[in-house]
């Protein structure tokens, strides 16, 4: 009991990606967990040294993982070797007292952990140490490719095997299996396969490989189709392999971890949806405990995912106009580079996202994209028309999509009108620069990544046109209408916020509107008065060279000259600040400001499912009260339509509740990651900017020092 | 409510930073403004004097003076005769407070809708600019005496010694409507007289190309300093820019407070350097716009006089012709021709340390303000770095 209470923490069912809530009936929140504890588990055996692990007692182990998790995610190194023993006695632990109907016997479920372990250290090996090289290109991807190979180095396949050894006798035999890989995998199912539902489930929440999740046998299958392209040395099966390997160690770990809370939490839940059966006193432990972390989770969990970011590589270039007169239009050259650890990033969420949906083929990030680099040619109402496209898909599921740059009649019509006109220009880059942070947004975001339309509009070269998005009059006046009756709506509903968090953070966001719209009205301000200063001292600077010109003293009137050079150049300065003010600061805000409309946006969204709960349960209210009515006046005739209808309706109750729950919790962690990416965003950019500032300033020291002997000269 | 900066703690300060006129360091006459108070639309200057000289009662005196008075000083030394051949020195403008008072107006306006910050911020804003104005004045006001102390002649004047020492109110009579137009009519003729002088073939060529350098170099410099004004003017728009984005982030990051602190001290080192530049160059031109006036003035005075020899001239010849009144208008050419040698050579002296004085004044500026450039944005660099540094530790 007490092992299992104190793991309970790190699952947190809901806190994990949104999509596989939504695409997994049954192991959605399984899932969510066993990510999880994927970046958790790592840590807590770094902080440890082995030894001591494989000498405590396993409640321990237990123990000092979770204390440990938040430290330090990033070394998984030396984490294997305590992971086993602590997944192992998970199992043994955990599945007994959670599940008593998907019943495991240890010695099976240790199975596929010897096997996780072992592959990692032998197959995989040679293939990963050589794929470093390949991955070199982003420091966290070293780190990540790096660290299997050595901690099976360091680990040595002795000592995990004298760790399973001492607790379980077995291993032997399985490493056999394990090592022999392709024999060895057909094998497998049959020891490993009847048994467990929850160990399979468990495994399919870590990994990669989605197949797992379904049938044990699906899990084994997989593991033959990639063992054998590892050993030809094709470059993509190999480092889907690597990827493979890599999430299977931390499969490893975050089975410890998560097992029995996941499990549980899972299982409770559906249960509970279905027949409600009596809880077992582990599950309902995990369940509270559950409950009482979840946003730390989250937290967690976004740390996780933020690393994985920016490594597809997607630049918006070249700007060109095509066409003549009022028909003209921009196409913008949009290029995508995928990393190589992109591949990994993309294989794991295609896995989790899809693992429902693809159950044989592995996804690799290969079969996302057709190549690493591609470039296509969009025109602006491309963008616009996938936002469109995204923004249906996933907005009334609470996720935050960021929106593109708005339209600009005025700017565009300039620029058809206009030919080489320096404000039409500053136009066209503002807009390409828009579109740039737009589309990185749409990538960094885990699921709108896994969107086949981005995936499109990345890749494919032609692209349907946008039609909803190409005339204001039609469309727009439509969503102009729509936006109209949504805050009337708004207005109408008065929901009685029951959640702190979101009441609080409701405020936040209004607040943080509020004020960086203040903000950048003074950012432009500042933006607009550099701009001014640049001009003025231009033509101070001329002002200052004709004064020079008329001046009769030799000395001092070459000195006017070069302070009209110094004033010239100074003058530079703030046209590139000015633009450096507006670039990367006030775009920034317009940026978030943007942004910010679509957190609301979703909390909107999360308003109105409320609000279709309540209507559902007013209607069931009313439909009880004409039973009863019925029940009084005595019409048996009526009572079983009544009942019927009272069961539709509870249905849907039970059912908008848990839609209202679910898109709560995307909100949320929707919000969480958007925070967090504001946060990192703004530092950023902050940074950045104040670096311009330092860098003009001292140029500014530059050309005043020059300036000074001149100064001086003049006698 | 009337807002009084306290000038006087901050008064040695400035003292240092005055643009001034190269003036020789004789002390024998050591004038200074050590203080001034603002009253409403009225500046009171304590002018303070130390003197070696035997025509003063005293060898350390203050009195009280108004801009007026100054006014007054230089109106009279303007018009007297035997200084025509000298480049007196221009009178210090009217002191502006228009600015800080609009600015003071809106903060009693506003004093009820803004925040606490926001009100403290706007008045610390205030104060500097209303500090910046003052200076500004005193110093002017204070330039123009030492130019007259250090002119040999002007030192000895009469009404500047009652000036300096006469120790009550001078209560000068301001000019009524009468003489104002009158005075506003005389520069109609002056103007006028300007453009046919312009036209009286110059018989020395010094003066000649004296002439044509002043009358360039004026619409140069009068031009130069506008464009000074208006950039000193939008960089103090940035700095004011600056302050209020601190605010606003102060108030949307409380965690990163420091670093945006720091941007705060930002504001006020670009702030700075916009009323240094302004102090050191703009405040320079403007002055050697007026100088340069003057010693126009002192061309026209010469032209003058030398239109007056050649009419006495010609006066003289028709007298000769019609042999009336010859000794008369005899008297009257000798006259003529003396004022005018008089002027040329008083003139060519003035003016060759005229324009040595202008070289020097331009070099001490140039440098200082030079010097204050690199200052600021060193210590802007050093800010700047700190609030990286912040930003990028946590």
């Amino acid at each position: 009991m007490a092992a299992s209470s104190e793991r309970s923490p790190p699952p947190f069912p809901d806190s994990e990606e949104p999509e596989l809530l939504e695409d997994s009936d049954e192991g959605a929140d399984a899932f969510t967990g066993t990510s999880i504890s994927e970046m958790d588990s790592p840590s807590p055996d770094s902080t440890r040294p082995p030894k001591d692990i494989f000498n405590e007692p396993p409640e321990d182990i237990f123990s000092d993982p979770l204390s440990n998790i938040n430290p330090e995610p990033q070394k998984k190194v030396d984490t294997k070797i305590p992971s086993p023993s602590s997944d192992e006695a998970v199992d043994l632990f955990s599945e007994p007292l959670d599940d008593d109907s998907e019943v495991m016997s240890s010695p099976e479920v240790q199975n596929p952990m010897p096997d996780l372990l072992n592959e990692p250290v032998e197959a995989p090996k040679s293939d990963v140490l050589c794929e470093p090289p390949v991955h070199k290109n982003a420091a966290r991807q070293q780190d990540f490719f790096e660290d299997p190979p050595k901690g099976s180095n360091n680990s040595s396949s002795s000592v995990k095997k004298a760790a399973s050894a001492e607790l379980f006798g077995d291993d032997e035999d399985e490493e056999d299996l394990f090592k022999e890989t392709p024999k060895v995998v057909t094998k497998k199912p049959q020891p490993s396969g009847p048994p467990v539902d929850v160990f399979t489930e468990v495994k399919s929440d870590v990994k990669v490989k989605p197949q797992v999740k379904d049938d044990p046998t699906d899990m084994f299958t997989e593991e033959a189709l990639t063992a054998p392209a590892q050993k030809p040395p094709a470059s993509s099966s190999s480092s889907s392999r690597t990827n493979g390997v890599h999430s299977e160690e931390q499969d490893l770990f975050s089975e410890a971890t998560v097992e029995l809370s996941l499990d549980s939490p899972l299982n409770d839940r559906k249960k509970k949806d279905a027949v409600k059966p009596s809880l077992s006193a582990p599950a309902a432990s995990v369940a509270s405990s559950s409950s009482k972390a979840p946003s730390k989770t989250l937290e967690e969990l976004e740390e996780e995912e933020s690393e994985d970011k920016f490594d597809l590589n997607i630049s918006v270039t070249n700007p060109e106009k095509v066409g003549d007169g009022m028909n003209a239009y921009m196409a913008y050259k949009v290029s995508t580079q995928v990393s190589s650890l992109i591949l990994f990033t993309l294989t794991r969420y295609d896995t989790q996202s899809k693992s429902h949906t693809f159950l044989i083929v592995p996804q690799t990030s290969l079969t996302m994209f057709r190549s690493k680099t591609f470039t296509v040619r969009r025109r602006f109402s491309d963008f616009l028309g996938l936002y469109e496209k995204l923004s249906e898909k996933h907005s009334q599921n609470g996720y935050i999509v960021p929106p593109p740059p708005e339209k600009s009649i005025l700017g565009m019509t300039k620029v058809k009108v206009g030919k080489e006109d320096p404000s039409s220009a500053e136009f066209v880059e503002r807009r390409r620069a828009a579109l740039e942070r737009y589309l990185q947004r749409v990538v960094c975001h885990p699921s709108l990544l896994q969107d086949p339309d981005v995936r499109e509009f990345l890749e494919k070269e032609e692209l349907p046109r946008a039609v909803s998005t190409q005339a204001l009059s039609g469309a727009g006046f439509l969503k102009m209408l729509n936006k109209a009756t949504d805050a009337v709506s708004k207005m109408t509903i008065k929901m009685n916020e029951q959640d702190v968090w979101f009441d609080e953070k409701i405020q936040d966001v209004e607040n943080e509107e509020q004020h960086m719209r203040k903000l950048h009205v003074m950012v432009e301000s500042l933006v607009n008065h550099r701009k001014e200063l640049s001009g003025n001292t231009a033509v101070f600077a001329k002002s200052v060279a004709m004064l020079g010109s008329s001046e009769d003293n030799t000395a001092l009137s070459r000195a006017l000259s070069q302070l009209a050079e110094v004033e010239d150049r100074i003058e530079q300065l703030h046209q590139e600040q000015a633009s450096n003010d507006f670039f990367t600061f006030s775009e920034l805000l317009a940026d978030y400001i943007r942004l910010l409309g679509a957190v609301k946006g979703c909390f909107d969204q999360r308003m109105k499912a409320w609000q279709r709960w309540q209507d559902a349960e007013n209607m069931l209210q009313k439909k009880r009260e004409a039973e009863a009515k019925l029940l009084w006046a005595n019409k048996p005739d009526k009572l079983q339509q009544a009942k019927d209808e009272i069961a539709e309706w509870e249905a849907k109750v039970t059912q908008y509740e848990r839609e209202f729950e679910r898109i709560s919790a995307t909100v949320r962690k929707e919000v969480i990651r958007f925070d967090k990416e504001k946060a990192r965003d703004f530092k950023r950019q902050i940074v950045k900017y104040l670096e311009s500032l330092l860098n003009s300033q001292q140029q500014l020291i530059k050309y005043w020092e020059a300036f000074l002997p001149e100064a001086k000269a003049i006698a | 409510k009337i807002y009084e900066p306290e000038v006087h703690s901050d008064r040695r300060k400035w003292r240092m930073r005055s643009v001034s006129v190269d003036l020789n360091n004789d002390a024998s006459l050591v004038i200074d403004i050590p203080d001034a108070l603002c009253e409403r639309d009225k500046v009171k200057f304590t002018v303070h004097t130390k003197t070696t000289l035997s025509s003063f009662q005293k060898p350390e005196f203050s009195v009280p003076r108004q801009h007026e008075d100054f006014i007054w000083l230089h109106d009279t030394i303007v018009e007297t005769e035997e200084y025509a051949g000298f480049i007196i020195p221009p009178a210090p403008p009217k002191p502006d407070f228009e600015g800080p008072r609009e600015k003071m107006h809106k903060l009693g306006e506003g004093e009820s809708s803004m925040t606490k910050e926001e009100y403290a911020k706007m008045k610390q804003e205030l104060e500097a600019e209303y500090l910046a104005v003052f200076k500004k004045t005193v110093q002017v006001h204070e330039v123009f005496l030492q130019r007259l102390s250090s002119h040999p002649m002007f030192r000895k004047d009469r009404n500047f010694q009652i000036f300096l020492e006469y120790d009550q109110d001078l209560s000068v009579r301001r000019k009524n409507a009468k003489e104002m137009f009158g005075g506003f009519f005389k520069n109609m003729v002056k103007s006028a007289d300007e453009v046919l002088i312009s036209g009286v073939k110059e018989v020395d060529e010094f003066f000649e190309q004296e002439k044509n350098f002043l009358l360039d170099y004026s619409i140069k410099i009068k031009d130069a300093t506008a464009k000074a004004e208006k950039m000193t003017r939008s960089h103090k728009n940035v700095a004011d820019d600056y302050n209020h984005i601190s605010g606003a982030l102060n108030n949307t990051a409380a965690d990163n407070n420091t670093a945006f602190k720091n941007m705060c001290v930002l504001q006020k080192v670009e702030d700075r350097m916009a009323s240094d530049q302004e102090l050191k160059l703009t405040e320079l031109l403007r002055y050697y716009t007026r100088d340069i006036q003057a010693a126009k003035d002192l061309l026209y005075r010469r032209a003058r006089a030398l239109a007056d020899y050649e009419n006495s001239n010609k006066a003289l010849d028709k007298a000769r012709l019609k042999g009336k009144d010859v000794a008369q208008a005899e008297e009257n050419q000798k006259q003529c021709l003396q004022k005018f040698d008089k002027l040329s050579e008083s003139g060519k002296k003035e003016l060759t340390s005229f324009k040595a004085r202008r070289v020097v004044a331009f070099r001490k500026n140039l440098i200082e303000m030079t010097e204050l450039e690199i200052k600021h944005a060193k210590n802007s660099v050093s800010l700047l770095q700190g609030s990286i540094e912040i930003l990028k530790s946590n």
